[in-house]
């Protein structure tokens, strides 16, 4: 749907949203990446414990309520564009609920690592590159879940309807997006960064 | 590094610097005495600026004939096409999209250029960062903080501040070239002595080599380089290069413990010193002072300047200093110490006696 | 061309309730800027907000001139030539020269590209205000700065802003928190006018306007607005760092802590370089479409112009580290950070060449778009020229920090820059206003700014030379630098009196200008199909085209564009 349309021609042209979008995460991925080039700099330069491979679990149940809404957010949109509206809330409504629990998942590992390791932002270059990086993400996250349950409340007073399948699928690209880069993140600090050695 | 050939090759470089040098600064020839104010990079007068000199001038002569070349162009157009009157807005000119030809000529005659450019910097960059010291080459640990230079000479225990001793050397005889090493206590600084080295920036957390290798003797002026705070432009740096045996001569100097004061007053002053906060920050062979965060003042008086430059070293300027260095140097990390008159007859009795 | 136009909602925002008594009452016509989404009134604003803090940076540097005129002054004390120098550098990059590009490409890429308006409206309005107040938040500091502390004041870092300067150990108070904060928002409000052109350019486009039929200077703002998209955010990255290290303890950029210093040069070169081309873009951009008109020629190789922006845009993010060549990289780093500089050379070459080609065999009206633009072609031969120069790494480690690259920069950006601008309002002021500007102060303007100009920044290659260092407050009088600064300092006289010509002739022409008709100049892109000042919406009937100078075609039916491309 280009904005300005000429019923009559055949002159298409791109939709406005969509550019947006992506556009947006091609901004937000340069904003990422010097977190991740940081993040992959300080590893193995602490000067003082706690190290990676001392405090950080491989976050299976997060990651995992993380990919699945991105699987249940396609089922959702699917839904939507073939006009069943309540399936769509309910698919809707699991990718809701896999994203609050994937920030409840980061909140009790972020409670352990402050409580019991004792390794919050100011302790060393990895718990700064670290909360740095991964609170950025978790922060995209709890944005995209604004959005998401803007749309869900609007679902459930049934104000979503088929023609709002663009609108729709903007917010799944930033939720694909989110889960791209958790995909980076898991691979530099719960994969790479655990195998570091420190002095 | 064979540096009898690029010596040689230096020197027709060094006779066109020379001329440019002459033409752009002629209102400050040098006084051919030993305070080499002026530091024009285009008069180098240690190997390392005269390495640098080699590459500057070819991509100084080659822009030059770009500039020529193309400003010339650029005449000829505005002036053989300008509009002459009326009768050119009659018709249009005939209207030319492009052509692929023109085009590759222009391309390839830059690449060219570049090509050319690319393979002398390397080289330049490998002789100049790479380049070889001898074994027993004198080594220097200079730490920037804000805003003077602390100078340490590893091998022969001396330290001092914001003046750098260092014999000279021939072209092509004997080789007496000065590695220094570049460390930083706060901020990032950098080291810059155009006559004599490029710049290095000092940083903290990170050692940066450099090195000298004088051809004349004199003082060369230098300043900090890169913005280190309110009193970046008074971080000036002297390096004094002597003949071997002047050299050898301020080392052994350096080396001795500063004679105990003979007077009354300086002795008083001393006690003075002992007694209050200098000694936080200040160090002094044979006393109690051995702070870290100023200058060592063990040989103050063998120096040419005060606060890193911002004044030649005098009884009156030590004093002016002592009453406030706020007033000489604004913003600088020594307090005003509030000190009597008596305070400061015998402390500047007792730092004269620093030598 | 069918009327059956579906216009978006964005389109029919309701009208703001009026306030105040009647149009053109003080209160109205403050809500009328508070409350627009017009991309041409929008525009204005980003261009004259620009111009306000070209002004209030400007009298920054002729006090700074001032200090510098002889050795040993005491005219500012070193903790406010300081300040002064970090806020002129933060405000002419940030504060000056992107909100005039913003405004520029907004006022003009709809109108070219044949659109009614952004592509998102509100978000442009939302991008104005977003870099007005970050602007405001900037200045603020010099009143709000001090804090409890009680230290500081303006932010004294440099507008590069190297760590650990800004630390909390060495810049106490919240002077640095302001321009932190200033620029994180500031880069919001870029970011999202980027975006903004970006999807107007690719989704907005008139019938026929395919890629290759924009005018170039639409390509060259697209090109721009990609580098502040890819660039702008590692910007915001430093500020959300540098942040976080002065508020929460972190130890991204603290030395003692094991961080480290080099890493800051690096993520912000990283953004500092594209910043460059993204403010040389639309010099380029105003370049070629000055040229082609007044020399009455098709722009010579197009194809090649736009591929050549495209290799600088590229280039351009791989060259961040030729700042750092004192560093002590390795000599392979320094090398190659050498080669992909000099690499950018060859498609600037070739831009250069092909306006001279563009020129070359046509009748040049000499108008003042025209004079400003052969000035910007002499003026960034020699800012490439001495670009080169600062390529070759030995030669840099004598120049960088020195005059020598204050005299390079500005070489750039006002040679460069602001004399493409001086050319655009020139060229584009009886299109935003309907009438044109007047020729006499024009060319009083043109000739003042540019022996001010030269007489100025001429002399500073010679000091960096001289071994003169920047950021200096003063110097002893007997390093040989007393007379190239005082020249220096005489310069910005005649520059002052360029911009007040210009500034009087704004303001004269506005009310006495010679009526301009919807086409003065014989132009060829869309913005001169409609009236001047444009109607809203732009256009009365959306247009349709078919070459790259649609005008032409128009004007010309029996040899028109579109046979020959």
């Amino acid at each position: 749907m280009s904005t300005v349309t000429n019923t009559t021609s055949d002159w298409k042209l791109p939709s406005p949203r969509k550019v947006g979008i992506l556009t947006l995460i091609l901004a937000e991925s340069a904003l990422f990446t010097i977190f991740v080039v940081a993040y992959v700099f300080y590893i193995g330069k602490s000067l003082n414990p706690p190290y990676p491979h001392q405090v950080l679990e491989f976050p299976w149940l997060g990651s995992i309520a993380l990919f699945g809404s991105s699987g249940t957010i396609i089922a959702a949109e699917r839904c939507l564009r073939s006009g069943n509206s309540k399936s769509f809330l309910i698919w809707w409504g699991l990718t809701l609920a896999l994203g609050i629990y994937f920030v409840f998942f980061t909140a009790t590992e972020w409670w352990k690592l402050i409580m019991v390791d004792g390794l919050t932002i100011a302790t060393n270059t990895f718990g700064t590159s670290f909360y740095s990086l991964v609170g950025l993400h978790l922060f995209h996250v709890l944005v995209g879940l604004v959005l998401l349950s803007a749309v869900f409340v609007a679902a459930a007073r049934k104000k979503i309807h088929a023609d709002h399948h663009e609108h729709v699928e903007v917010i799944s690209y930033y939720w694909h997006f989110v889960d791209c880069i958790w995909i980076v993140v898991l691979t530099v600090v719960y994969i790479i960064s655990v195998r570091a050695t420190y002095e | 590094m064979t540096m009898t050939k690029g010596a040689r090759k230096n020197f027709g470089w060094i006779l066109i610097a020379g001329f440019l040098a002459t033409v752009m600064g002629s209102a400050y020839a040098q006084d051919g005495g030993e305070m080499r104010r002026v530091s024009d990079i285009f008069q180098p007068l240690s190997r390392q600026s005269e390495m640098i000199l080699e590459p500057t001038m070819l991509v100084l002569l080659t822009s030059l004939g770009v500039f020529l070349v193309v400003t010339f162009m650029l005449v000829y157009v505005v002036w053989k096409f300008r509009r002459r009157g009326p009768e050119d807005d009659v018709v249009e000119p005939p209207q030319i999209y492009g052509s692929n030809n023109i085009e590759l000529a222009w391309t390839v005659i830059p690449c060219l250029i570049v090509f050319v450019l690319v393979l002398v910097t390397a080289r330049s960059i490998v002789e100049i960062q790479n380049a070889e010291m001898p074994p027993d080459a004198l080594e220097i640990r200079l730490v920037g903080h804000q805003w003077w230079w602390e100078v340490h000479y590893p091998q022969l225990g001396i330290v001092t501040a914001n003046e750098i001793h260092v014999p000279v050397s021939t072209r092509t005889g004997e080789r007496r070239p000065t590695r220094i090493y570049l460390e930083s206590a706060d901020v990032i600084h950098s080291f810059w002595v155009p006559q004599l080295a490029g710049k290095t920036d000092l940083i903290p957390n990170r050692t940066n080599r450099t090195w000298i290798e004088p051809f004349e003797t004199g003082t060369f002026f230098g300043n900090c380089a890169e913005y280190c705070g309110t009193q970046h432009a008074n971080m000036l740096i002297r390096v004094i290069v002597q003949e071997p045996e002047d050299f050898q001569r301020w080392v052994e100097n350096q080396q001795q413990p500063p004679p105990v004061p003979q007077s009354a007053l300086a002795l008083q002053g001393r006690a003075d010193f002992e007694s209050i906060t200098c000694i936080n920050c200040h160090a002094i062979d044979g006393t109690t002072a051995v702070g870290v965060f100023g200058p060592d003042l063990s040989k103050l008086m063998t120096r040419q300047t005060i606060a890193a430059g911002v004044a030649p070293l005098t009884p009156e300027t030590l004093r002016a200093w002592l009453v406030d260095p706020q007033v000489m140097k604004p913003g600088a990390n020594m307090p005003d110490m509030k000190l009597t008159d008596q305070q400061l007859d015998s402390i500047v009795a007792y730092l004269e006696t620093l030598k | 061309m069918s009327q059956d136009i579906i216009i978006e909602d964005n389109y029919r925002l309701p009208p703001p309730e009026k306030v105040g008594r009647e149009p053109g009452s003080f209160t109205s016509v403050i809500q009328g800027l508070v409350f627009t989404v017009d991309h041409k009134k929008l525009g204005l604003m980003y261009i004259a907000s620009g111009l306000l803090f070209f002004v209030i940076a400007g009298s920054l540097a002729t006090l700074m001139r001032i200090q510098l005129m002889v050795p040993d002054n005491t005219f500012l004390p070193p903790d406010v030539y300081n300040r002064a120098f970090t806020m002129h550098g933060t405000t002419m990059v940030f504060l000056v020269g992107m909100p005039i590009i913003f405004g520029f490409a907004n006022y003009l890429v709809p109108l070219m590209i044949g659109a009614r308006d952004m592509a998102f409206p509100r978000m442009y309005a939302f991008g104005f205000w977003v870099f007005f107040f970050s602007g405001l938040l900037l200045y603020f500091s010099y009143l709000g700065a001090p804090g409890i502390y009680g230290a500081g004041s303006a932010p004294d870092v440099g507008w590069f802003a190297y760590s650990p300067l800004t630390s909390k150990a060495f810049s106490r108070g919240h002077s640095t928190d302001y321009w932190t904060m200033s620029l994180l928002l500031g880069g919001i409000g870029s970011v999202s006018t980027s975006i903004n052109i970006l999807v107007t350019i690719f989704c907005c486009r008139c019938k026929g306007m395919t890629l290759g039929k924009m005018p170039l200077f639409v390509w060259l703002n697209l090109v721009m607005v990609f580098l502040v998209i890819l660039a702008l955010p590692c910007l915001s990255a430093c500020q959300i760092m540098l942040s976080l290290d002065r508020y929460l303890g972190g130890t991204f950029f603290d030395t003692q802590a094991g961080g480290s210093a080099v890493l800051w040069q690096h993520f912000f070169w990283i953004f500092g370089h594209p910043e460059v081309y993204v403010l040389i873009m639309p010099a380029f951009a105003i370049a070629s479409e000055v040229i082609p008109v007044f020399s009455r020629k098709p722009i010579f190789g197009y194809p090649v112009m736009v591929a050549a922006s495209i290799s600088i845009a590229f280039l351009s993010l791989g060259v961040w580290a030729h700042h750092m060549l004192t560093i002590g990289m390795s000599a392979l780093g320094n090398t190659f950070f050498v080669i992909s500089t000099l690499l950018v050379a060859i498609p600037t070459g070739i831009k250069i060449f092909n306006w001279l080609g563009t020129m070359y065999g046509g009748k040049l009206r000499m108008e003042l778009p025209m004079l400003f633009c052969i000035m910007f072609l002499f003026q960034f031969l020699v800012a490439g020229l001495t670009g080169v120069m600062l390529a070759i790494a030995p030669f840099n480690w004598q120049l960088s920090d020195s005059y020598f690259v204050v005299a390079h920069f500005h070489y750039i950006l006002i040679g460069g820059l602001l004399f493409t601008i001086f050319a655009g309002i020139y060229y584009w002021y009886p299109k935003a206003f309907g009438r044109m500007l007047d020729k006499r102060l024009g060319m009083a303007h043109l000739v003042f700014f540019t022996i001010g100009f030269h007489v100025t920044f001429l002399p500073q290659h010679f000091l960096g030379f001289l071994g003169m260092p920047r950021r200096i407050y003063t110097y002893q009088a007997d390093r040989g630098w007393d007379l190239w600064n005082f020249v220096s300092t005489v310069g910005v006289v005649f520059q002052a009196i360029g911009i007040l010509f210009l500034v009087a002739n704004l303001i004269y022409s506005y009310v006495r200008g010679k009526k301009a008709g919807n086409d003065p100049w014989d132009a060829w892109t869309l913005e001169w199909a409609t009236t001047s000042p444009p109607q809203d919406y732009n256009f009365a009937e959306l247009p349709e085209v078919k070459s790259r100078r649609p005008l032409w075609d128009a004007k010309h039916p029996n040899d028109p564009d579109w046979k020959h491309e």
